[in-house]
């Protein structure tokens, strides 16, 4: 019988894949971004298996809201890094800091 | 009920052996279709759990919207990927150790968490038993929720134009319409009324 706990520990092991892809991709900001997707994914499997087992459809709902900020944020930060990488030639994160004004 | 304990083992497994290939890929397009395959298989376990909407909607968003984003940006840009790899061995003790801590602490809590008793003391929204989960799911969002909604919509609207703000690029050289310099041309300014002389030349 699969329980709520199954859920839960399938979307923690995603969690923690996100931010082990973080720290070792340091470097690649493009896998960055893909990581942060993994971790927002991990949030919404657990906001639809709660809503699913307590039987509260609100869950589902803001499920919905964390989708439209994760698509949000992946346009704003994949177009950052189109003019990074056309100012710069190079997307390597280890000198982000030269853009601060 | 063998088969959905079935299918559950199956999506689950996938989906984190395919976010475990979106993190260590050499290659970013491979990741990329990695990360599709893991959004396939998280869709199939909210199908699982009775949660169509957001299933539909996370394959329409993430992989029809989000994940082809990443896949044009990737083939886009001309980036050395073994550049970027570099410092991936020497990351990844550290960045290991962070995410065993995590991992334990998250198992942990959660078993601590499954020995107490899961109750709610009130439903915000209860799930109906006879509608649809779509149409549930709409009632809710149209009526308790209207300007979250509306908020959203707005979010995904200044994105949009913040992305096409960032990214635009005005050129130099092309002979572009300017209505506001159009509508502000006045007769005066572009015609010359002249006594013109017989037998002498026009002066342009």
């Amino acid at each position: 019988m699969i329980g709520l706990a199954h859920y839960i520990v399938v979307s923690a092991i995603l969690f923690v894949l996100g931010v082990l892809g973080i720290f070792i991709n340091r470097k690649n900001i493009i896998v960055i971004l893909m990581a942060i997707e993994l971790i927002l994914l991990a949030v919404n499997i657990n906001l639809v298996a709660f809503s699913a087992f307590l039987g509260d459809l609100v869950g589902q709902v803001f499920a919905m809201f964390v989708l439209t900020v994760a698509a949000g944020e992946a346009a704003i930060g994949l177009a950052i890094l189109v003019i990074y990488f056309r100012q710069r030639g190079t997307i390597a994160v280890d000198d982000v800091n030269q853009m601060k004004g | 009920m063998t088969v959905q304990v079935f299918a559950f083992y199956l999506f689950a497994s996938i989906v984190v052996a395919s976010a475990a290939m979106v993190i260590l890929a050499r290659n970013p397009v491979h990741s990329v279709l990695w990360l599709i395959l893991a959004f396939f298989n998280a869709a199939g376990l909210m199908v699982l759990l009775g949660a169509e909407f957001v299933a539909m909607l996370l394959v329409i968003v993430y992989v029809g919207a989000v994940a082809v984003l990443f896949l044009f940006v990737v083939m886009m840009l001309d980036i050395d990927f073994a550049e970027l790899r570099a410092g991936f061995v020497s990351y990844f003790p550290l960045g290991g150790a962070i995410a065993l801590v995590l991992l334990v602490e998250l198992v942990l809590g959660i078993a601590v968490w499954q020995a107490g008793e899961l109750t709610l003391a009130q439903r915000v929204a209860p799930t109906p038993d006879s509608t649809p989960n779509i149409e549930a799911i709409g009632q809710l969002l149209y009526t308790r929720y209207i300007f979250v909604f509306e908020a959203a919509g707005l979010i995904l609207l200044v994105a949009m134009i913040g992305a096409i703000v960032l990214t635009h690029r005005g050129r130099d050289g092309v002979r572009s319409q300017n209505v506001g310099k159009q509508v502000r041309r006045r007769p005066e300014d572009a015609i010359r009324n002249v006594d013109q002389p017989v037998g002498q030349g026009v002066e342009l």
